[in-house]
């Protein structure tokens, strides 16, 4: 007896976006990446071709937590002091579609770097990868208000993707993404209320709806995963209806959160029962790079080398057989 | 909530002047505005007219294409007309509209499904306007009966429970709100429920507030497309508010700033 498999479809479409801009198009990025598109739920090629798979992305830091674990320094030691290495290594031996920069350096708590050092690093990364560049803020906002200026400068006509803008802070920030031609990263934690309200901010602003990226809130498996998909799912179901202020790609930082699990970092000695430390934080990170991508995640931004692989083998599993 | 918007009807006099004057830039300017109010197709009527209504259809339907991009509705009596205009239709169309009365139905059925269009169903038939709730889902059951049969899906009909003025047949406004509830339960998935709403208010004064009063409690009952004016925008309110309230459409303090097209 034959299956007949029910298939969805829906009104709405997720917003296509572009990351990066070729010489053509006013940057310098040997490539670009595109991502949106979508008419249907993740992974479901019978409802809606996807054109658009997701993408890995790759973090690196201007200066690296101090608690940073040791199995996840080892792999990264001969380039964690400079972020263009780092940027390429990601890129040449780990295949990163697109590099994630963290300004965390300017941060008054941390280093307190002058806007025009996180500008230089800016201009070090951008001359060191031909993929296109995410850039984080270090989340202190007057800090970030002073270095967003300079930073989409440095990097004007790249069109990068720039964040985060919060609820709280946001105005600066699209204003110079408005400036210098880039993309904006919105973020409203674990609430999609405030994440439409936070669009509807933005594109008040003049900045268009198809030019925001939304990253839904941090959690990991185990710690608010659950939330943060629910929250993620919703979201795409609500673009997929038809609410164009909730129709846009979303990124999920995955590394940051997952690297703060217990599971990741417990040496074997105090719990041996979860078996191999060097194995735990690369699949905790990877795991929950997987329940993202099946709630809608366009881009994940993973940080140990062996979780991006083990997440581009899923990607192509997931998407394999999906004409695109 | 699938708004279609009401203002191309050559029952107006200014586009019965555009028609007749081939005013093309009023008609895409009128097209444009409604798309931007939040019409999500446009219906198009000739009105009446001393030039050959097929080819006035035919005009209407190439001059709003060119301007928008929306399912567009051949709104005429007269089948033939309604062939003209879906012939020009580049998108997708709505044939507006067939009766239960079976001449009607075997004259559009096989045009929605050879243009592969929605169909608006008014649940009246040879016999007139119904009195009451049962009478217009009697009628409605036909319908959906004869179209399953002739093969349209029925998420590609649209059911009209045949909204009356409130100022000439004030019973008529609950008895059509009654019918609503019959309608979603006729088959699956199940029909769309759609109201030509602004006959509700006909010849009485108010004639906005009635209309959005109206919308929100057909909205309630299960109603999920009406044939409005889009540039009312005290009722495009209500109606963002109702779907608010009713979970249709996710809250956000800023919820009536209005949308980006598609």
């Amino acid at each position: 007896m034959s299956l007949e498999l029910v298939k969805e479809t829906w009104p709405g479409k997720i917003f296509t976006i572009t990351i990066g801009a070729t010489a053509a198009e006013g940057g310098t990025r040997a490539r670009t990446v595109t991502l949106g598109g979508h008419g249907a739920l993740p992974f479901l090629p019978g409802d809606a071709p996807s054109p658009h798979p997701p993408l890995v992305a790759m973090e690196v830091m201007d200066v690296v937590p101090p608690d940073w674990p040791e199995h996840l320094r080892a792999p990264l030691a001969d380039v964690l002091a400079s972020p263009a290495d780092w940027a390429r290594k990601c890129v040449e031996d780990c295949g990163a579609d697109l590099v994630c920069l963290r300004l965390q350096a300017p941060h008054p708590e941390w280093k307190d770097a002058s806007p025009d050092e996180a500008a230089a690093t800016v201009r070090a990364v951008l001359q060191a990868v031909p993929v296109p560049l995410i850039i984080l803020g270090c989340g202190h906002a007057d800090k970030d208000n002073e270095v967003w200026p300079r930073v989409t400068e440095a990097a004007r006509g790249e069109r990068c993707l720039v964040g985060m803008a919060v609820p709280e802070n946001y105005k600066t920030l699209v204003v110079a993404c408005l400036a210098d031609g880039h993309n904006v990263l919105a973020e409203a934690p674990i609430d999609v209320n405030i994440q439409k309200q936070l669009n509807i901010l933005i594109t008040e602003m003049g900045l268009s709806a198809d030019r925001i990226v939304l990253h839904p809130g941090n959690a990991s498996l185990g710690y608010g995963l659950e939330y943060e998909y629910s929250i993620m799912e919703r979201i795409r179901l609500a673009g997929l209806q038809g609410d164009r202020m909730l129709s846009q790609p979303m990124l999920a930082v995955v590394g940051e959160e997952a690297w703060k699990a217990k599971e990741a970092r417990l040496p074997e000695g105090a719990m041996p029962a979860w078996g191999a430390e060097a194995l735990r934080g690369p699949a905790w990170e990877a795991a929950t790079a997987a329940a993202f991508l099946q709630a809608g995640a366009d881009m994940v931004v993973l940080v140990h080398p062996e979780t991006a692989a083990t997440v581009r083998r899923t990607i192509t599993e997931l998407t394999k057989g999906s004409a695109a | 909530m699938f708004v279609i918007g009401e203002r191309i009807n050559g029952m107006f006099r200014s586009v019965a002047r555009a028609i007749r004057e081939r005013d093309a830039a009023a008609i895409a300017d009128l097209a444009r505005r409604q798309v931007a109010a939040g019409a999500q197709a446009l219906d198009l009527n000739t009105g009446p007219t001393g030039d050959d209504p097929a080819e006035v259809m035919t005009w209407l339907v190439q001059t709003v294409q060119e301007a928008v991009d929306v399912p567009l509705s051949m709104d005429s009596p007269k089948p033939a007309v309604v062939a003209a205009g879906l012939r020009a239709c580049r998108g997708r169309a709505i044939i507006n509209s067939t009766t239960g009365a079976r001449e009607r139905l075997d004259a559009l059925l096989p045009l929605a499904q050879e243009f592969g269009a929605s169909l608006i169903a008014l649940t009246i038939d040879e016999r007139g306007i119904p009195r009451n709730a049962a009478a217009r889902a009697e009628i409605a059951l036909g319908i959906v009966a004869a179209a399953v049969e002739a093969g349209l899906p029925t998420d590609r009909l649209y059911l009209d429970p045949i909204v009356l003025p409130v100022s000439a047949a004030q019973d008529q406004c609950r008895e059509a709100l009654e019918a609503i509830g019959a309608f979603r339960s006729l088959c699956q998935p199940p029909p769309h429920i759609l109201i030509g709403l602004s006959n509700v208010s006909q010849g009485a004064p108010n004639r906005p507030l009635i209309n959005r009063t109206y919308l929100v409690m057909a909205m309630a009952l299960g109603v999920d497309a009406a044939i409005a004016d889009p540039l009312d925008r005290d009722l495009m309110d209500a109606l963002r508010t109702a779907s608010i309230l009713l979970n249709q459409e996710i809250y956000a303090e800023g919820y009536l700033q209005p949308q980006p097209a598609a």
